[in-house]
């Protein structure tokens, strides 16, 4: 493979799985921490493109777009984790899933009724339309860069929250011993509610950043949620880092094997099957690993 | 379900932490509570005894809100805490050693201390992280350990240490010595000692009657949900057969 394609596809994986981890992330934190399975975290991701679409055409700008609708999806987090989310915790999986796959539902016919069925596409904005060229033909743009670095800064805020911060010890307390931590005064109910809120609205700004480099359409929720619990079962089910290794992992794959052409044992493998490489690592991860890559739980 | 208007302010002294009374715990069907009533005053420390199964455990989570009791109420320096949630109770001035430990094997020994750490509900910050780990200087060489690796007496110093944090005004130890060492018991008795000097009160509950009766300076026996004994120590000692039938010592 020719070198300058082969930079380019190693960053476009890199960029994939940055933004797979950032969707992913908010998932296994929230089934790590809470014990939630939020079958509708995909329909976040999907209502942050639309969001972005719709308030950059609105306020005129996409830096105001991600903005609000970075507060507006922390908002409607904590809006629906007092309205829905916090009846589950107790719950068994079953029930969590039943109205998790409501949400899903009302999502979705919510983003017909408000914004349609069409497929949308944002500007890349002006400060970061251009490109790096690498070679007098191929070039990089600014933008997908940009989104990589944003990405790792977000993954280190979050890693240093989590890690060093005293919130990010009481919710890691939390999630081992519920009714201990409330007995030293934590409000649990609090933290679980930020949680679920901040955990969604990463997945929104993960697709508000992605609306100017893939178009804007009604099934990228579906499509994402998939992928993401890939990542999650592979990286370890509660594992923050395990999502961070997984979904790199998933995203190197995921872009090679639509690029690559090999052998095996004479038969040639079509970069038409590479939707099944990332479901054919999870099987191989499983086998080798069924408590995923970094298995050790937080709950 | 509670009666909780018949709770006022009457002849309550001005000094009590906590006001339980008449209270009532079920475990779905098995009504375990029978109308049990607790005083804790300022500086006092309280032995809470009675044979396994007899209700201990259920009574210091209904105090602390983890058990919402069914009936009765609890005023916490005078102020209803019926029903409230449990981080409210303990920021009220309560703080939690619970059966079997607690603490969180997740977090480091450094952890599991700032996490809890804060001042009192009137602003009072005499513990801080240096003096409970100069109370238990065993904590401080595994500062940086998972709580996980710490053995069983060092783990419980850790859950003292941390309920100490809270800077609170009544500590509730729940058989804080139970499975340790001697050594170590006696240790966490020292400890114990010198907190009820410092003038915090305390909730003990532990099955070494000796240690807990010198150590009280009252007693309350529960047998089956229900309170059959309240005094000093003395009065105790002196009715060897009652201790017999209530404890089995
Ligand atoms: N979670 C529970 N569900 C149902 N019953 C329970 C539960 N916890 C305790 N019980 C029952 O309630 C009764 C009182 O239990 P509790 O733990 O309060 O006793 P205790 O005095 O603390 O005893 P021990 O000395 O063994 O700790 C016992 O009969 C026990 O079997
Ligand atoms: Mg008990």
């Amino acid at each position: 493979m020719d070198p300058h394609i082969f930079l380019i596809q190693l960053l476009n994986g890199v960029q994939y799985g940055l933004l797979l981890f950032l969707v992913a992330s908010g998932l296994t934190l929230i089934f790590g921490i809470m014990g939630v399975i939020n079958l509708a975290h995909g329909s976040f991701y999907m209502l942050g493109a639309y969001l972005a679409w719709s308030l950059t055409a609105q306020l005129g700008n996409f830096w105001l777009a991600l903005l609000s609708g970075f507060v507006l999806s922390v908002v409607l987090g904590m809006l629906l984790e007092w309205l829905f989310i916090r009846h589950l915790y107790r719950r068994d999986h079953l029930q969590q899933v039943l109205l998790t796959y409501g949400l899903i539902l009302i999502f979705s016919e919510l983003r017909s009724i408000v914004w349609g069925d069409d497929v949308h596409s944002v500007a890349v904005p002006a400060l970061l339309a251009g490109s790096i060229p690498l070679t007098e033909t191929l070039a990089y743009p600014v933008y997908r860069i940009w989104l990589s670095i944003i990405c790792v800064v977000l993954a280190a805020g979050m890693y240093y929250l989590i890690q060093h911060t005293r919130l990010g010890m009481m919710i890691r307390a939390g999630a081992s011993n519920r009714e201990m931590t409330q007995s030293l005064g934590i409000d649990i109910g609090l933290l679980y509610r930020l949680v679920f809120a901040f955990g969604i609205a990463l997945a929104a700004f993960a697709g508000m950043l992605a609306a100017p480099v893939s178009s804007v359409y009604p099934g990228m929720g579906n499509q994402v949620l998939i992928i993401c619990f890939v990542v999650v079962v592979i990286g370890g089910i509660g594992s923050v880092k395990g999502a961070m290794a997984a979904a790199l992992l998933i995203g190197l794959v995921d872009t090679f094997g639509k690029v690559v052409e090999f052998e095996i044992g004479g038969f040639r493998v079509l970069p038409e099957l590479a939707g099944m490489s990332v479901f054919v690592m999870m099987a191989i991860v499983l086998l080798w690993r069924p408590e995923g890559l970094f298995g050790a739980r937080l709950r | 379900m509670p009666a909780a208007d018949s709770v006022k302010c009457v002849d309550m002294t001005d000094d009590a932490l906590i006001d339980a009374r008449g209270i009532h715990a079920y475990y779905g069907a098995s009504h375990i509570l029978r109308g049990v009533d607790l005083l804790v005053r300022r500086g006092e420390t309280i032995g809470l005894m009675g044979r396994n199964g007899m209700g201990k455990t259920t009574l210091l989570k209904s105090i602390l809100g983890l058990l919402p009791p069914a009936a009765g109420s609890v005023q916490v320096r005078g102020r209803d805490m019926t029903g409230a949630a449990p981080h409210r109770i303990a920021r009220a001035g309560l703080a939690y050693v619970p059966e079997g430990r607690g603490i969180f094997p997740n977090l480091s020994v450094r952890e599991n201390l700032l996490m809890a750490a804060r001042a009192g509900h009137d602003g009072r910050n005499e513990w801080t992280l240096d003096r409970a780990l100069d109370t238990f200087p065993r904590l401080r060489e595994r500062l940086g350990h998972g709580g996980q690796q710490l053995s069983g007496g060092e783990q419980q110093m850790l859950t003292i240490a941390r309920a100490l944090l809270t800077n609170p005004d009544v500590l509730i130890l729940d058989e804080a010595t139970e499975g340790l060492a001697p050594l170590v018991a006696q240790e966490i008795w020292r400890v114990l000692q010198g907190i009820r000097e410092s003038g915090i009160s305390s909730i003990i509950v532990d099955k070494n009657f000796s240690a807990v009766s010198t150590i009280a300076d009252r007693n309350v026996m529960l047998v089956k949900g229900q309170t059959v004994f309240q005094g000093d120590s003395e009065t105790l000692r002196a009715r060897p057969q009652l201790l017999q039938a209530w404890l089995g010592v």
